[in-house]
């Protein structure tokens, strides 16, 4: 009998660590862009949006790979979607159950998940020549990545547009009677963008092998 | 017929897809490094935008939202509620759209075909078409027309905004910019930038 591997190898944690930075999913391989701006103007909904984007990705990852064997190649897209929707309508019911206001604000950046293409690109990538459990962890890697950003984005946008982080107020009282004024423009859609640019730099920068000749 | 124009204006401008909603984003940057190409995206996009919204809310109307199924079942149907279904059938419309409009260009306008041909299949993952679907459902329009502009606004909108960085990246081979933001990091600031400028649209309003 072959020796099992441990649950949390070093190939393992590279699997589930290595989308955190160096392979971001976000910043360096620009993929699921669309929802990491869009839901970033407050925390609340970033932590909320980057939950749900882990666990779509890690069931998906884990369903799609017991399934890899059985599915035939020309139709597996359409599994894909089959599978992705499904999850995603279960995330979307469970929101609007117990966190209703989150959901709202959300709106349909929920039902984008489906076509989040981190999730699409991990299925296609990983899981489906993959066991699961790797794929489990790659899943959750990838959702963590892509969380992980969506919070440096959602606490910059909020602290510096709104004063606030989670609805507390962070910026001193005594500022405001000095005259420090918020940055409305911080939590208008084109300060996303430019921030993302900005996150970019600041991350190329300190790994340089992955910036573009 | 006011309120139509006025959409169509609205979704071009104002709720355009790339600048104030970030739909469509992974193709935006992927396949704007050429003018050529980013247009035949673009022309591809509107293309299916313009198919799969109306089809959509016709989706929408008479078979998913609370008491749409009264026209088959009868009054006992009132109570049944489909909503909670839309994503996976709107995903499903669009895919099937996809396909079918790639049969369709390829027997009848091969020059087209071959012109969209990679495109035409990256669509269906594309969130703007998705996005469009999902928004049309929750802005309530009033009726298929109305639809139908905001579904061809909204593709010309996305079009407007990949040409128009596609042919900015042209250029900027020749700028010298900083090593670490050269490529997407400059993409997207200059995406920031030429969001600002649309922001000048709000207020617009026809009729």
């Amino acid at each position: 009998m072959s020796k099992r591997e441990p649950l949390f190898s070093a190939k393992q944690r590279a699997l589930m660590l290595g989308p955190l930075s160096k392979n971001n999913p976000v910043i360096v391989q620009i993929l699921g862009i669309c929802s990491a701006l869009a839901v970033t103007a407050k925390l609340e909904p970033a932590i909320v949006m980057g939950l749900a984007v882990t666990v779509v990705a890690a069931f998906a990852n884990v369903i799609l790979s017991l399934l890899r064997n059985t599915i035939p190649t020309r139709i597996r897209i359409i599994v894909q979607l089959v599978v992705v929707a499904t999850l995603v309508i279960m995330v979307d019911q469970l929101l609007k159950a117990y966190a209703y206001d989150v959901s709202k604000q959300l709106s349909v950046f929920v039902g984008l998940i489906i076509t989040n293409c981190i999730i699409m690109g991990r299925i296609e990538a990983f899981a489906l020549g993959n066991k699961v459990w790797p794929s489990f962890l790659d899943g959750v890697g990838n959702g963590l990545g892509y969380g992980v950003i969506l919070v440096i984005m959602g606490a910059c946008r909020e602290a510096l547009g709104s004063g606030t982080l989670l609805g507390f107020q962070i910026v001193p009282q005594g500022l405001y009677d000095f005259g420090y004024a918020n940055n409305g423009l911080m939590i208008l859609p084109p300060m996303a963008l430019i921030l993302v640019g900005i996150v970019i730099w600041v991350h190329r920068s300190r790994n340089k092998e992955l910036i573009e000749s | 017929m006011e309120s139509i124009v006025n959409i169509f204006v609205k979704s071009v401008f104002i709720d355009n897809m790339i600048f104030a909603y970030f739909l469509g984003m992974c193709s935006y940057l992927a396949v704007s490094k050429t003018v050529r190409t980013a247009f035949g995206l673009g022309i591809a996009v509107i293309f299916v935008l313009l198919v799969t919204v109306p089809v959509n809310y016709l989706l929408d109307v008479y078979v998913l939202r609370a008491g749409a199924l009264t026209w088959l079942l009868g009054e006992e149907a009132t109570a049944i509620d489909l909503s909670f279904l839309s994503f996976i059938l709107f995903i499903a419309v669009i895919a099937a759209i996809t396909q079918l409009v790639e049969m369709v260009v390829e027997k009848f306008t091969p020059a087209l075909y071959n012109q969209l041909g990679i495109f035409l299949p990256l669509i269906a993952v594309n969130c703007a078409i998705m996005g469009a679907s999902l928004f049309m459902q929750q802005r309530n329009y009033a009726n298929i027309g109305e639809v139908t502009a905001f579904g061809l606004g909204s593709g010309l909108g996305w079009l407007l905004a990949i040409v128009g960085i596609a042919a900015i990246r042209e250029k900027l081979k020749y700028s010298d910019i900083p090593k670490p933001l050269k490529g997407v990091g400059i993409s997207f600031i200059i995406t920031g930038l030429m969001a600002i400028a649309f922001m000048s649209f709000q207020g617009l309003s026809l009729g």
